[in-house]
């Protein structure tokens, strides 16, 4: 399973950066977002998959997984969603006062 | 407070005592404030040559930085008393000399005396300090003030130019004399120069030692204008008379002599320092000579006398350092080298800082230095033709005068030379000798071209925008003290030799000193010794030379039209300064994308070169969880529409599709037993769905990127590369933990000591509620900024930035 995680991983990553290097503001926006998830899979996965039961102690169970990634990746969670928030924003500002979403044109108009 | 450090700070007080006075006393010339400081100087350094005579050379420690080795230790032996007689004496005479020279009313003086304050005592500091960092703080203290004086009139871009251009120089010689000390630092473990020394034995074989002795000569080199580091000080003589007189002839370029005779008793017996500084010594003599035959320009000429007969001591210098190689009477007998280049130290400050001095009182009067211009002034200005003919002639090396005695010295030393029988090939010792001969003929000449064209000749009143006449006395009276030293120690140079120049041998040859104590007797006449016959070829030869160049009018030939130092040197920053802008230019594009690869190449190099290069790259290990249908089924639809975004045209499809990956990663968070992570990526993709819904409304429609394959691949080539290196990332940190996980503590203690069974909410808000704290600020923060970047806009003329 893992294994399948970590090339699944690697796909995120490959088109969120693929994404990124755009002219497209939507694309480059796009490119982040897939660059999250698969941070958080990467953590995820960082700890072993499937170990145990769910992190509650009401399960009663033998083992559970690991719930110290699963709170680091909730943290992640919110504060990735605030900053994609802010780039949105940004990003219709940006579109509105510069009339293009074309990061380079953007560039020329500044000069 | 010692007394020696006590004259080093006397400079620096005397300026900052300047600095107050600036506006009391406002029709006083600055210049008789400043004169009691070196005057009451030179007079303490005058009494205590007796005690240093007596070889009493005590140690003034003032602790600065213990910890680092470095601390104030000032030490006077014979020949930092040398320099510092030479120091103060000159900086005396050139004061008085700029009271009459600079005009109250039209310059700025107040700065002028500060730098030539701090100048003196950063000299100061040089010479006495036995510290190797305080050594190079006064160093770099005496580049500076140098670049401050020349620039002193700072409108003219000349001055400009020279100033950077020694500024630029000197520090390169300083910065590389820095790393040589610190080399010495590594080998002996001790900054104090005579602690260094009493550990050469043991160092001489280090590897530092040679890289260490280049460097510190790179320093001395470029301070004291050797060849090919000369070419600041011609530039340097846009800077007033004064300051050429006393930095650029007496005391600044004399500090790399101080510098090679300190380090003489460290690195001499190196066959390398031997040859290295007699060489450059030789040929920077004869360069130097040569160059001063084409000047026009009264200034420029004194200037590459001057770096000549700098390399004719620094010659003398390496020449001296060949007793190292023997010992007792043979070694006496090369020692001969280094009391000629003591004494000449001596006569070139005199008569250097005499003619510097005349010169600038024929410009003065004439307001030109150009010597197609002057001429037969002698009618005019009979003093100062005198002063300028006594000066000439010592530095000519004619009787009577102390430069005489020097030159015979200077050839006694480089004939004996040729007996040296350590290295094989005694065939170029003969060439010392010649080179020798060659340069002073050419001496000879120029020094002829100096006074007898300025002051014979034709007088030409229409070319001068003034009526020449004589100087005042004040201007004249310190050239007049010079060339009264320059008679007194032609006529009787022994009351140099046992108070100055044995010391100083001493402190040059500290193991010979113990041996046998040195005697110095300078001879008017030896008899028909080969010296004598040299003399007499110089003058012939010289006149010769002299009358040749009136014929061939040498002058206004386009002389170093061709490529020369200069040229290399402009061209070299011109390159530099071209190079560096179009290399930014190259690679600095303004292009987000362009730096976004950069970025992520690196990544790749370095990540996935340091998995490679350590063996880091783990494919399977067999505790992998089992893969059950459902799971590859979300996996699969997962990238599905990963890798369907960039096809897309449609926003909304991309959009979409995003979302979809989001989803299938709750799905996953599901699967792998993390309930409130599925819960909340669930609703945050919800909502940034509906976000990206809503803004991108107003967006216009995705673009085509480029379809061309060349303009695609270096894209898709880094983000596979990232790729690949993440998913090897995954795997490598799956299977090494050389740990245990520190997670068993958070399940068995949830309950008990944070009262919740949720163990994840029970960390979030419990073990590690400070992350959770910040979290809810970032997420105000994100919050507020949005509000704001809505609302508030800034724009002419809405100077409230609120929108109506």
């Amino acid at each position: 399973m893992e294994l399948l995680i970590a090339l699944a991983i690697g796909v995120l990553f490959t088109v969120g950066v693929y994404l990124i290097l755009s002219k497209s503001l939507l694309r480059i926006l796009l490119g982040t977002t897939l660059m999250t998830h698969g941070v958080h899979l990467l953590l995820l996965t960082m700890a072993g998959l499937k170990t145990g039961a769910a992190p509650l102690l009401g399960e009663k169970a033998e083992a559970y997984v690991d719930p110290l990634p699963q709170a680091l990746i909730l943290t992640s969670i919110v504060i990735s969603f605030g900053v994609t928030a802010f780039y949105i924003v940004l990003a219709y500002r940006a579109y509105r006062s510069a009339g293009t979403d074309d990061v380079e044109g953007i560039k020329e108009e500044r000069q | 407070m010692p007394l020696l450090h006590v004259t080093v700070l006397v400079p620096f007080l005397l300026a900052l005592l300047i600095a107050l006075m600036t506006r009391r006393a406002p029709t006083l010339h600055r210049g008789w404030l400043v004169i009691p400081g070196p005057l009451a100087l030179f007079i303490y350094f005058l009494t205590r040559i007796p005690v240093v005579r007596g070889g009493d050379a005590g140690y003034d420690t003032i602790s600065w930085i213990p910890s680092l080795g470095i601390d104030l230790v000032f030490h006077l032996d014979g020949l930092s008393l040398l320099f510092t007689l030479l120091i103060t004496g000159m900086g005396t005479l050139v004061v008085i000399y700029s009271i009459y020279y600079l005009d109250r009313r039209k310059e700025e003086l107040t700065p002028f005396y500060i730098y030539l304050l701090l100048f003196m005592g950063a000299m100061l500091g040089v010479v006495l300090s036995d510290n190797l960092m305080v050594l190079y703080g006064f160093w770099e203290l005496t580049s500076v003030s140098s670049f401050l004086l020349i620039a002193f009139w700072h409108r003219r871009q000349k001055s400009r130019y020279g100033a950077q251009k020694s500024m630029l120089i000197t520090v390169f010689g300083g910065l590389a004399m820095f790393a040589g000390f610190l080399m010495l630092y590594v080998m002996t473990g001790t900054f104090s120069i005579r602690e260094i020394w009493s550990e050469v034995g043991d160092i001489s074989g280090h590897m530092l030692f040679i890289p260490a002795m280049l460097l510190i000569l790179l320093g001395a080199f470029t301070k004291s204008a050797q060849f090919p580091f000369h070419i600041w000080l011609p530039d340097a003589m846009e800077a007033p008379t004064p300051v050429s007189a006393y930095l650029h002839s007496a005391t600044m370029v004399k500090a790399g002599l101080y510098l090679v005779a300190r380090f003489s008793p460290i690195f001499a017996g190196q066959h390398e320092w031997f040859w290295i500084v007699s060489g450059v010594g030789l040929i920077t003599l004869i360069y130097g000579s040569i160059q001063a035959m084409k000047q026009t320009d009264l200034k420029a000429l004194l200037a590459y006398s001057t770096i000549s007969q700098l390399g004719l001591i620094m010659g003398l210098l390496g020449m001296g350092s060949a007793a190292a190689f023997y010992t007792g009477e043979e070694s006496v007998f090369y020692t001969a080298a280094t009391t000629a280049a003591l004494f000449h130290l001596i006569n070139h400050a005199i008569f250097k800082g005499s003619l510097f001095m005349v010169v600038g009182i024929v410009d003065h009067e004439t307001n030109t230095r150009d010597l197609r211009k002057l001429g037969g002034l002698i009618s005019l200005m009979p003093v100062t033709f005198t002063l300028a003919m006594i000066g000439s002639f010592s530095m000519a090396g004619l009787p009577p005068f102390a430069g005489f005695l020097s030159k015979e010295m200077f050839f006694t030393a480089v004939l004996n030379i040729r007996q040296l029988d350590i290295f094989s090939i005694p065939a170029l010792f003969t060439l010392f000798p010649l080179i020798a001969w060659i340069a002073s003929i050419f001496t000879f000449a120029y020094s002829m071209i100096l006074v007898f064209n300025t002051f014979f000749g034709k007088y030409q009143p229409e070319k001068l925008d003034k009526k020449p006449h004589e100087a005042p006395f004040g201007l004249l009276l310190p050239p007049l003290l010079l060339a009264v030293l320059s008679l007194v120690f032609g006529f009787i140079p022994n009351i140099l030799s046992d108070s100055l120049i044995i010391p100083a041998m001493n402190a040059i040859h500290p193991i010979m000193q113990l041996a046998e104590p040195f005697e110095v007797n300078i001879h008017f006449w030896h008899g028909w010794t080969p010296e004598v016959w040299m003399t007499l070829g110089v003058v012939v030869l010289g006149i010769v030379v002299y009358r040749l160049y009136g014929r061939w009018s040498i002058v206004d030939k386009e002389w170093g039209r061709n490529l020369t130092l200069n040229d290399v040197y402009d061209g070299g920053i011109r390159l530099v300064e071209q190079l560096s802008r179009r290399l930014t230019g190259a690679y600095m594009t303004g292009s987000m994308r362009h730096y976004l690869m950069y970025i992520f190449s690196f990544l790749i190099v370095a990540i996935g070169g340091t998995m490679l290069y350590t063996d880091g790259i783990t494919l399977g290990t067999s505790d992998y969880a089992p893969i059950s249908f459902f799971e590859v089924i979300v996996v699969a639809v997962m990238l599905t529409g990963a890798l369907a975004i960039p096809f897309t045209r449609s926003r909304i499809a991309a959009i979409l599709f995003t979302g979809m990956v989001g989803y299938m990663v709750t799905l996953l968070f599901v699967l792998f037993r993390a309930p409130d992570l599925a819960l909340t990526q669930m609703i945050v993709e919800v909502v940034s769905v509906a976000l990206f819904l809503l803004c991108f409304r107003h967006l216009p429609k995705l673009k085509r990127e480029p379809v061309k394959l060349r303009s695609r691949l270096p894209k898709l080539l880094i983000s596979i590369g990232i790729g690949i290196t993440m998913t090897l990332v995954a795997l490598a940190a799956l299977g090494s933990s050389p740990f245990e996980s520190i997670s068993s503590y958070y399940v068995e203690n949830s309950y008990t000591l944070g009262g919740g069974k949720n163990i994840v909410n029970v960390l979030l808000v419990d073990f590690r509620g400070f992350d959770t704290m910040f979290e809810i600020t970032v997420l105000g923060v994100a919050s507020l900024a949005i509000y704001s970047m809505i609302k508030l806009q800034l724009e002419a003329g809405n100077s409230t930035g609120v929108v109506k």
